[in-house]
């Protein structure tokens, strides 16, 4: 932090990466107004506007739904614009892309491995028959919506990925925010897709892979708490099997 | 192959549910969903309170209909509130099947609650995430369906016309720059709005009115555009929506005296919070958005509002509630306030002040989303029916966007199955031009000196100034000349980006050139109406002209200045009237 006349400042180092420019990433540091009420976002937009317009990154509601603005400060995954510059002064903030993605540009990353594994899990509701609209609403209580209400929660931020060191060495893990989607549709009472699930969740990419470090869930903006949606998985996948020997005849439908 | 037989533009509420609509009419037909952002960042996301249908027996389609006409102050038109009315408990019940965790009864039935200006309480909710619970839901449904291909990170930039017929767009894709062919036999617009044409407001950094350009450019007319709605309670300084389901549940409205001042605006008496009837329907905090948000002015007028760092605030109280209410009916009010405004609801009252929120205008369509370019649809906050009128009410957007995406896919498929297959060459053609006139337009001119943001800036406060809660002919003149300054001065534009790899710059300064044309289409369309009705205020024509005015606004783009012409608006069954908030609208 310094002091440039009244106003205090505060340095971004931001990592920029231009592929047609550059074989290789750098940092530029840019000193930026230390605003009491302003975000790592509200940084970068300045920087962008008055700056170097060239500095390309995502973002979009900037009140911590939409998912699109998710970053590293000082090497921890965040959503820029829930980050407040004032928690990281004094110092300097270290802006980079989201860690454990391959890199587009500056901070924007790749989502492609995500939404392939977003659409692997079939993350809707499977079931045999969808009843006639005109027969209404499936009943669910208000304890069956509090089942698989937390697993909804998800943005699609993808601070669990960064975060996650499983999937940081084995980029096949199917990962966190996949895994809680999963168990968001098995535990919906409409539901019957679990065993088509099961099918996908238990392969060599999927929740064995977790040793249980839990960065996910502590990550989370959201407090979806992946990590506990892999155990609790972990749980119902080991029973499923046990049954399936042992008393073949119970399967789910 | 860049042919398809629907090309729909946005992936938002509208744009998935039109996806679906069209595969589900034939799975045969291919569609191409085109969206600037990976759907689930759309800014349905940030929608909060409910999507409005009757399903309870106290209700009716009839109390539906009419709130939404006398909310709109009889500029909505009958015939298509009568079918969205009607249509509404269906394609909520759609999404219920297809998963949306909406809030239930005890007895596991899907609760309501009551939003502004209605009658009885109508309002599904997903706690306070209805919008994020919606878009994720039909995102995620979308993905089976195999019919339907993601263009995610796409730009389109225009539309394609050949034969009298809108076939396609050109499209940037952005990792790569390139600009390319996506045809189809029909289009949807599904784009949503355009609330960054101003500084203050809800909306999200896409919300930038792309759609509306497109087809305003084309031809087609852009109806209705003066009626913006200012949301009575956003927080300062961000702008950041606090959902109406705050006064829904019970949440107040006081000023710097600890008076709850909308009694003195004709929109009746308070009861106490802690009467049983508390809060009255269609009375006080449940008033309609653009009479609160109006009421505020004239309390900053008489110097009874609150001086805060970011301007002057009223305060929204929901304490009395509770922190159990709090947090299972409006938990992510709670999260915001203690965010972004530094307190917690649950002991402190909100800072709030009217925020830019919605635009009940856009693109001119038919009950079917058909627009005058054959081929050309659109649905959602991007098109005007209208049903929305002068002033939408709260809660009928999330459901419009189900219903009219819904029509608008069908009719397009219809479309699609009727024309002859797609000739590519002639596409390609205005391609290679389109190409060009972005390269030459931003990526390799030389001598620019403006910058994007100053003349975003300049834009974004003479919107503010002139076409703002109330207006008059010196602010919309003035407007009027300064948009025209501005347009002049985007031509001497300059970026700092030259590349091709995720040029967010260029993808702004095509959102800035939509916005000029969005702008300039609001303000000409308000200086035009020289009365005031629902959201349009003109502090020199203060009383709704029903002899003269009683008609939709229909902007076409010209060279210079947009050309203001009219339509009628549909009446059936409901002549105009007064509209009336308070105890006086009781049974």
């Amino acid at each position: 932090m310094s002091n440039s006349g009244l106003q205090p400042t505060i340095d971004l180092e931001v990592y920029r990466y231009r592929p047609e420019q550059q074989a290789e990433p750098t940092y530029d540091t840019f000193t930026v107004p230390l605003r009491d009420e302003w975000v790592i976002l509200d940084a970068l937009n300045y920087i962008k506007d008055e700056l170097d317009g060239s500095l390309s990154y995502r973002w979009s509601c900037r009140m911590g739904v939409c998912g699109s603005c998710g970053m590293m400060a000082n090497g921890e995954p965040v959503l820029t614009c829930a980050a407040f510059l004032k928690s990281y002064a004094p110092g300097s903030i270290r802006v980079e892309p989201l860690a454990n993605f391959p890199v587009a540009r500056d901070l924007i990353i790749s989502m492609d491995d995500f939404m392939e594994k977003m659409n692997r899990i079939q993350p809707w509701i499977i079931t045999d028959e969808e009843k006639p609209l005109e027969e209404g609403e499936y009943l669910q209580t208000p304890d069956q919506v509090d089942e698989y209400k937390q697993f909804s929660m998800c943005i699609n931020c993808l601070l669990c990925y960064s975060a996650c060191p499983i999937y940081g060495m084995e980029p096949s893990f199917i990962g966190p925010a996949a895994i809680a989607l999963a168990q968001r549709y098995n535990l919906d009472s409409r539901d019957h897709g679990q065993e088509t699930r099961m099918d996908i969740l238990s392969t060599d990419d999927g929740i064995w892979q977790c040793t249980f470090v839990g960065e996910c869930s502590e990550v989370c903006p959201e407090n979806v708490d992946p990590a506990g949606a892999i155990q609790r998985y972990k749980v119902t996948s080991t029973n499923d099997w046990w049954k399936s020997k042992l008393l073949p005849w119970t399967s789910k439908q | 192959m860049p042919v398809h037989d629907v090309v729909i533009v946005g992936g938002g509420g509208a744009g998935l549910r039109a996806a679906i609509a069209v595969t589900e009419t034939d799975p045969s037909l291919e569609v191409a969903l085109v969206s600037k952002v990976y759907p689930m960042r759309s800014h349905t996301v940030a929608a909060e309170g409910g999507a409005a249908a009757v399903i309870k027996d106290h209700d009716s389609f009839e109390n539906h209909i009419f709130d939404t006409i006398s909310g709109g102050d009889w500029l909505v038109d009958q015939d298509a509130i009568e079918l969205f009315v009607n249509e509404a408990p269906n394609e909520l019940v759609q999404l219920e099947h297809w998963g949306c965790p909406w809030s239930r009864e005890p007895d596991g039935k899907v609760a309501v609650r009551p939003f502004g200006g209605m009658k009885k309480e109508r309002t599904w909710y997903a706690a306070d995430k209805t919008g994020f619970h919606m878009l994720h839901s039909l995102f995620q449904t979308s993905l089976k369906y195999p019919g339907i291909v993601p263009y995610d990170e796409w730009f389109a930039t225009t539309l394609l016309i050949h034969d009298g017929r809108c076939q396609g767009v050109a499209a940037l894709e952005q990792r790569t720059g390139r600009v390319e062919v996506i045809a189809g036999r029909s289009v949807i617009i599904c784009t949503g709005g355009a609330g960054k044409v101003y500084p203050f407001t809800t909306n999200g950094a896409i919300k930038t009115g792309d759609g509306m350009s497109m087809a305003y450019r084309a031809g087609v007319p852009l109806k209705d555009m003066e009626f913006v709605q200012y949301h009575p309670t956003g927080l300062p300084g961000t702008g950041i929506l606090i959902t109406e389901a705050a006064r829904g549940e019970g949440g107040i409205l006081v000023n710097s005296d600890g008076y709850r001042y909308l009694q003195d605006y004709n929109l009746g008496q308070p009861l106490d919070v802690s009467d049983s009837n508390h809060p009255v329907k269609k009375s006080m905090e449940l008033g309609p958005r653009d009479r609160l948000s109006q009421a505020f002015i004239h309390e900053q007028r008489k110097g009874r509002t609150i001086k805060g760092k970011f301007g002057d605030v009223v305060y929204l109280d929901v304490r009395h509630l509770g922190e159990k209410i709090i947090d299972q009916k409006i938990p992510f009010v709670r999260e915001l306030a203690s965010k972004y405004a530094g307190i917690d609801p649950v002991h402190e009252p909100i800072p709030v002040r009217p925020v830019l929120h919605y635009f009940m205008g856009g693109i001119d369509t038919d009950k079917t989303g058909s627009t005058s370019l054959p081929g050309l649809y659109a649905a959602g906050e991007v098109a005007c029916v209208s049903i929305n009128g002068a002033n939408r009410l709260g809660s009928n957007s999330l459901t419009e966007l189900l219903v009219f995406g819904a029509r608008a896919g069908r009719a397009a498929a219809q479309f699609a199955l009727e024309q002859s297959p797609t000739e590519l060459a002639p596409l390609r053609k205005q391609v290679v031009d389109e190409d060009e006139r972005i390269t030459k337009s931003y990526l390799t001119k030389e001598g620019g000196t403006e910058r994007i943001s100053t003349i975003r800036t300049e834009m974004r406060d003479t919107m503010e100034d002139g076409a703002g809660i109330y207006r008059s002919e010196e602010g919309l003149k003035n407007t009027c000349n300064k948009l025209a300054e501005l347009r002049d001065r985007f031509s001497n534009i300059s970026l700092d980006d030259r590349s091709l790899t995720y040029n967010t710059e260029l993808i702004s300064v095509l959102e800035l050139d939509a916005m000029l044309d969005v702008a300039e289409a609001v303000a000409h369309s308000a200086r035009a109406r020289k009365e005031s009705r629902g959201s349009h205020q003109r502090t020199d024509h203060p009383v709704r002209d029903d002899d003269s005015y009683l008609m939709h606004s229909m902007a076409y783009k010209g060279d210079g200045a947009p050309k203001i012409d009219y339509k009628d608006v549909v009446i059936t069954r409901w002549p105009p009237g007064e509209r009336v908030y308070g105890q006086e609208q009781a049974e």
